[in-house]
């Protein structure tokens, strides 16, 4: 387990962690990237944004 | 055998009534012994309510032929309740009050926001309220309960977690779906007038403001819309956050407050079509989804959604007296919502 960068929830990882694997929070639903693996480390992938109002 | 006990639901032909009835008519430790109604004396409580074909045999008995049992459900108008309180608190060693008449705890602030003086005043202080979640303690004991209006309801909890985390001037943008009007027909609430409208109808000082005052010591404006829907309310709470406050202490608050309550359900996603919380997926259900969102630059934007009739109502009666009772606070509320709906 990690915690997510964003809201600190839990994150599971494979095991071993792969760079670059994209993976989501189970608690903000935020995506994820392995952006290191000795030591883990996770960033926000980078996503479209949604827009439903314009 | 299993602990039952006899409740009576006054009011009973009403969308709260209603829900009362469909909700303790499946409760495993509840007989439903009568149903009142003024207007319905006499007929089937399935006349008034569809949805209740083939669950009982029931029929609405007038008011003034209550007979004692243990619990009373008051499902009756603001003002005309605490007129027969007194009645009621005799038929009944426990009562739960739906209305607005006993939530506030000042007099003062009841006369100026319904309008004329509290006419029992001296009772105030013997009802607990009815949010388990802020006053499960008090509950435990209560033989009083008074149960916070359903927009009270979602924005008490919006905001309770995050109290110390904003400054004490809040916002709250209410919007509520059209049930939470009554059952009454009214020139407002025909098809042709009410179809289609977004109707701001307190744009400034609503009831509700006052209890949430009182539950959270914030100073609130609260303004209020009615929508579309049936069902539901959805609360937007504008707040400015402490200075260094951030998101993640908002996530932490929320976490520590919620983390093990039955009913209220962390909903502040980054992805997904439903990302904060919203009614339509609260139909029938006791949660109250609570989440936020920050602006990073200070300020915030709390959110909460339930069912008006439910959580907001009916379930959160329940609920208060599952507490009571030392019953699992899910009892006979373990309907998850639909999805569609």
């Amino acid at each position: 387990m990690i915690s997510c960068p964003e809201c600190e929830g839990a994150v599971a990882l494979a095991e071993p962690p792969h760079l670059n694997e994209i993976v989501a929070c189970p608690e903000c639903a935020g995506e994820l990237e392995v952006v290191g693996v000795d030591p883990v480390a996770l960033a926000p992938a980078p996503e479209v944004e949604e827009d439903w109002g314009e | 055998m299993p602990e039952r006990v006899r409740a009576g639901v006054v009011g009973a032909s009403g969308y709260i009534g209603g829900e009362l009835l469909r909700l303790l008519l499946g409760h495993p430790h509840v007989e439903v012994a009568t149903a009142t109604s003024t207007r319905l004396a006499g007929r089937r409580v399935d006349t008034a309510h569809p949805n209740l074909r083939g669950v009982t045999d029931l029929a609405f008995v007038s008011p003034e032929s209550l007979e004692p049992v243990d619990v009373l459900f008051l499902a009756t108008p603001h003002k005309q309740t605490m007129a027969r309180m007194p009645e009621f608190l005799g038929l009944a060693g426990q009562v739960v009050d739906l209305s607005a008449d006993f939530r506030l705890r000042d007099p003062a602030a009841f006369a100026r926001y319904y309008g004329e003086p509290h006419t029992a005043p001296g009772l105030l202080d013997g009802f607990a309220c009815g949010l388990p979640e802020l006053h499960r303690k008090e509950l435990a004991d209560a033989d009083r309960i008074s149960v916070p209006g359903c927009m009270a309801t979602a924005a008490i909890l919006a905001l309770a977690p995050a109290v110390e985390l904003i400054e004490p001037d809040v916002i709250v943008d209410a919007r509520t779906g059209s049930s939470g009007s009554g059952a009454t027909a009214g020139p407002a609430n025909t098809h042709a007038e009410r179809s289609g409208a977004l109707r701001v109808f307190a744009p400034t000082g609503h009831r509700h403001e006052a209890e949430i005052a009182q539950a959270t010591g914030l100073s609130v404006r609260m303004t209020a819309t009615g929508v579309e829907a049936v069902r539901g309310v959805q609360v937007l709470c504008h707040v400015r956050l402490v200075e260094g406050v951030g998101e993640r202490d908002l996530w932490r608050a929320y976490r520590e407050r919620y983390a093990v309550e039955p009913f209220v359900r962390l909903v502040a996603q980054r992805r997904g079509p439903h990302r904060l919380p919203d009614p339509k997926i609260l139909s029938g259900s006791n949660f109250c989804d609570v989440g936020f969102a920050t602006d990073g630059q200070g300020r915030a934007t709390l959110v909460a959604a339930l069912d008006n009739l439910v959580k907001g109502g009916a379930g959160g009666a329940v609920q208060s007296f599952n507490v009571r009772r030392g019953w699992p606070e899910r009892t006979g509320l373990a309907f998850p919502g639909l999805h569609p709906v």
